[in-house]
């Protein structure tokens, strides 16, 4: 329990066996109210018994779904249990546990909060054409959503039951839908969006890609999702 | 003229043959059978008589029945790859759907696992 409400803390992570041990350990630490979920999805690794031994639940997909797959069936896992509230968190700790209160706590007022890495706290920063990219991503969406977001793509969220349901019977699979679609649905639903502050940790292990070509398929995949997202009913 | 029509007709009997093959085999479903037999159906018989649609194509203003019939082959064979992205995505949803239920279910079944070895304990 974080302020009277069942909190599940949905972890996707494929072949992250090197680092879920610690994730899992200090989410449990700072956050023994909160349950802890790791999607393993689909992993070749030692992922699932890794985070079994830290104290996590753990749903094993017997293939790779990607992001978007895992986070439905952890949706799904958390509808059938009954928790108030799910939050997405990265594997690979780049995310700080100790933002998850705020983040619950501004589920008083939205449906769906963002932790968002541009918003003042911390250094995370990207550049070029895909920053550009991310800024239109984040003004029209903020405009769908009538708030202010900076961050679209963060996959550190938090969301209330009636996004639960809602999610764990509709979750895109597809790059980028996973984020910036879901946000375009939810705002179209006409559910609140906040965001909140956070600082990033750096990655235990990679950096974001930041090649050209990579960029571009990027921007052109950010603005089809956009495009889809705005004509689907 | 007589070349043509052996090297269609020959065709036709060809595509026919595998048609029949694979329904023969049940490696084709009946509801993808109908629609291969009518079209095996079809190319038989422009295979032997190829220019049997040459008066419609002189009144749809096509140069000749064969060009008619490469396009309507076209825009069959576009439809057909339509349909078959559509299924590709259905089967996808529901392959998804199957793995998210296999591991709820082994979740559940290492947590009721998990309690039953703990009772054991206890006793």
């Amino acid at each position: 329990m974080i302020n009277n409400k069942q909190v599940l803390i949905i972890m996707p992570a494929w072949n992250e066996a090197g680092c879920i041990g610690d994730t899992v350990r200090e989410i449990r630490s700072e956050l023994p109210g909160a349950d802890v979920l790791v999607v393993d999805d689909g992993s070749a690794d030692d992922t699932a018994h890794v985070a079994q031994a830290a104290g996590a639940a753990v749903a094993r997909l017997p293939y790779n779904l990607g992001v978007g797959g895992a986070m439905r069936l952890g949706y799904r896992y958390a509808r059938s249990a009954g928790y108030d509230v799910a939050i997405q968190i990265d594997a690979d700790g780049q995310h700080d546990p100790r933002y998850v209160p705020k983040l619950v706590d501004a589920l008083s007022e939205a449906s769906l909060v963002i932790g968002a890495r541009f918003a003042g706290e911390g250094s995370y920063c990207v550049r070029g054409l895909r920053r550009w990219s991310m800024a239109v991503l984040a003004f029209a969406i903020s405009k769908m959503a009538k708030a202010k977001l900076t961050d679209t793509t963060s996959g550190f969220r938090a969301c209330d039951r009636a996004l639960i349901d809602l999610f764990a019977g509709w979750y895109p699979m597809e790059y980028l839908g996973d984020t910036v679609e879901t946000l375009i649905r939810v705002a179209r639903l006409h559910y609140r969006i906040q965001q909140i502050p956070v600082a990033m940790r750096n990655r235990a292990a990679g950096m974001p890609s930041q090649s050209l070509s990579k960029s571009v398929l990027y921007t052109g995949r950010a603005f089809f999702i956009l495009l889809l997202a705005v004509v689907r009913r | 003229m007589l070349k043509l029509t052996f090297l269609t007709s020959i065709t036709a009997l060809m595509v026919l043959g595998i048609i029949l093959e694979l329904l023969r085999r049940r490696q084709l479903r009946e509801k993808y059978a109908f629609l291969w037999m009518s079209v095996g159906l079809v190319v038989l018989i422009l295979g032997f008589l190829p220019r049997l649609l040459d008066s419609v194509a002189a009144m749809l203003g096509v140069a000749s029945g064969v060009s008619l019939v490469l396009f309507l082959g076209v825009i069959f064979l576009l439809l057909v790859s339509i349909h078959l992205s559509w299924e590709v995505s259905r089967l996808e949803e529901e392959t998804r759907t199957l793995a998210e239920e296999i591991a709820l279910i082994r979740t559940e079944f290492t947590r009721q696992s998990g309690e039953l070895a703990e009772r054991r304990q206890v006793e």
